[in-house]
């Protein structure tokens, strides 16, 4: 399949599309993850049009590269990244949460092509990255496997399970992007449930650790291209974002979790995303 | 005089009248009976992996580590992990087998049970021992009592629960065979080799083991060779009861259990389970939808039991042949006379009831 990777810049203008479909797909919808989805945009975007070996007219190609948002609750980027990517009509997007869509409130691998794996419930995902890891080795297939977690997920004790175990393997075709956006549901996490030192957490863990600003597109690549080339340890990138990037009322207020703006909040969203990322 | 028996070993046969047909009968746990089974298969099939967590010498497991050791994983105690994982290596065209015992497998890691697994209907089989209340010694933490009930509410579940080593073993076979989530239950403690290799395992369809007309004592798993004790212990009293080892729990096979109930006109369930949504609820929603008759649930009931020897604790929790039997003389009370039989529906009404739900099942189902 031919698909040229994306320079730097054809990068930060998809990441500026892809949020603008993430704010028109959960005001239309009228309920959804905005702030989580802001978040990991940058990453999604560098993944799947630089870094991920990929067929969109074949999604179940055995030998992709799979992708799993862990955080399964911020869909939206992963639905606007796999219709920009050609995976399915844009026109889906509308359907978000609609009755008979492809795109359900969480992602179901059977409804919608290209998902990897149905996830929502917090703390599987990872687990499931590290099972499709393992069969990779024993199969001795070379697709690498992307795993994004939040950092709320990382509450969750089967994220350890999963951790302590992925090193034992030594499964450097596994990569897990922390999103660390600082927010959850409720509260900020570190207010909530402190997982602070999570880098020494990983790096206790056995993994090969790196420290990122997730919405610098040339830390992104860097990392995501050095975890990919790494051999015999798993790579975890602590990407440090903003929770809404790219929509100032939304950025940092944990209210925009799981809000979906109104007409007028939308335009504005989408205004500041234009200026911002579009222009580049 | 023709036997009543379809499939009963003779010297199993020869030992239902006697007291001590578990101290004489060549038995064992079920679980090792899996783990032959799944051994076997590791040679058939390159798909097939096993995934422990820190049980594989208690399921003996470790059988198959030893001859496939690149397709055998050790989670560590981490069973949620494991489910989770064992639904990744799915997605990819294995065949995982993820083996724990039955709590930790139904209730610990249930979300990924039913979030990871059933949901995308991924091709893993769920490997539990010490179902029910089997492992006596070890006590409450360990008894399984509900996980029946719990798998059977899972949407696109199948779950097996299989009487004795041998039909154990081409259950895992059939698990293997069938592309979706299989939910297997083993038990800890032995029991009897009952079958001889004509077993006609199927999943979704029950097995007559013992002809009778005055009632039917539908079991599975370790109640099944209560169920026959009992009916040795009734045809004494000269009541001939009807045997069916329902091995799979879900797709119950509810044409064998309507043709029961029209045969027999009473119904006794017996399980080693809670009697809240097992083999016993199952029984009742076909019956009482399509055939109401008189029935009985054998199983435990609203308490937790303690720890003991397997046929002690069982047999102080009300699941053994005496309770069975009780069970059936009190449906037979209130069977109405042969001739107020009633309330009996024609023929083909059951068949259209039949067709109906099996067109209802077919279209919520997603294989």
């Amino acid at each position: 399949m031919a698909h040229t990777p994306m320079s730097i810049d054809e990068l930060k203008r998809m990441a500026g599309i892809i949020r603008c479909d993430i704010i028109e797909m959960i005001c239309t919808a009228g309920a959804g993850h905005p702030g989580g989805s802001l978040s990991a945009t940058d990453v999604v975007t560098a993944l799947y049009f630089r870094l991920m070996r990929i067929d969109p007219t074949n999604p179940d190609w055995p030998d992709r590269d799979r992708f799993i948002l862990s955080k399964g609750h911020a869909c939206p980027v992963w639905y606007a990244a796999l219709a920009e990517r050609g995976y399915f009509d844009k026109k889906h997007l509308a359907t978000l949460r609609r009755l008979g869509s492809i795109l359900q409130g969480h992602p179901d691998m059977h409804k919608c092509p290209g998902i990897d794996m149905t996830v929502g419930s917090l703390g599987q995902g990872f687990s499931v990255g590290l099972g499709m890891a393992l069969a990779g080795k024993l199969r001795k297939k070379d697709y690498h496997v992307w795993v994004v977690v939040g950092d709320g997920e990382s509450q969750e004790g089967s994220i350890w399970e999963a951790a302590m175990a992925a090193p034992k393997w030594k499964l450097d075709n596994l990569t897990v992007i922390l999103d660390r956006n600082h927010l959850q549901n409720d509260f900020c996490v570190d207010d909530e449930m402190p997982i602070e030192p999570v880098a020494d957490k990983w790096r206790a863990f056995n993994w090969h650790v790196e420290k990122i600003d997730g919405h610098s597109m040339e830390q992104v690549v860097a990392a995501l291209e050095a975890a990919k080339d790494r051999t015999g340890v798993p790579t975890a990138i602590i990407a440090e974002t903003v929770k809404g990037k790219g929509v100032s009322f939304m950025e940092n207020v944990a209210d925009w979790h799981g809000k979906a703006p109104c007409l007028e909040e939308a335009g504005k969203a989408l205004d500041e995303i234009r200026r911002c990322f579009c222009e580049i | 005089m023709k036997s009543k028996y379809r499939y009963v070993l003779p010297q199993i046969l020869a030992l239902l009248a006697s007291k001590d047909l578990f101290a004489k009968a060549t038995s064992e746990p079920t679980r090792y009976s899996y783990a032959a089974a799944l051994l076997e298969l590791g040679g058939k099939n390159p798909n097939v992996v096993s995934l422990d967590a820190d049980v594989s010498k208690s399921m003996k497991t470790t059988m198959f580590a030893a001859k496939f050791p690149e397709r055998s994983f050790n989670f560590g105690i981490a069973e949620q992990n494991m489910m989770a994982a064992a639904a990744g290596m799915a997605t990819t065209g294995l065949i995982p087998f993820a083996n724990t015992y039955a709590v930790f497998a139904s209730m610990r890691a249930l979300d990924m049970v039913r979030n990871s697994i059933h949901y995308p209907h991924l091709n893993v089989k769920i490997a539990a021992s010490h179902s029910g209340i089997t492992p006596g010694p070890d006590g409450v933490t360990h008894q399984a009592q509900e996980d029946l009930s719990i798998m059977r509410s899972i949407a696109g579940s199948t779950v097996i629960a299989p009487a004795d080593p041998t039909s154990t073993k081409m259950a895992v076979h059939a698990a293997a065979a069938y592309d979706g989530p299989v939910y297997l239950s083993f038990t800890r403690d032995p029991v009897p080799v009952l079958y001889d290799e004509t077993f006609p395992f199927k999943i979704g369809k029950a097995v007559l083991v013992r002809e009778g007309k005055d009632a039917a004592v539908i079991a599975n798993r370790d109640l099944v060779v209560q169920a026959l004790i009992a009916a040795e212990l009734l045809a004494k009293k000269g009541i001939d009861v009807r045997v069916i080892d329902c091995h799979t729990l879900k797709p119950l096979d509810e044409q064998m259990v309507l043709t029961a109930a029209r045969d027999t006109g009473a119904i006794v369930t017996a399980e080693n389970n809670i009697i809240y949504g097992g083999l016993g609820s199952a029984v009742a929603e076909v019956l009482v939808e399509k055939f109401p008759i008189p029935m009985k649930r054998v199983g435990v009931g609203n308490t937790f039991a303690e720890s003991g020897p397997y046929l002690e604790v069982i047999d102080k929790y009300g699941l053994t042949a005496r309770h069975i039997v009780k069970a059936v003389a009190g449906v037979l009370k209130r069977k109405p006379a042969r001739s107020a039989k009633s309330p009996v529906l024609p023929k083909a009404n059951v068949r259209a009831e039949l067709r109906k739900s099996k067109t209802l099942a077919h279209a919520g189902g997603k294989h």
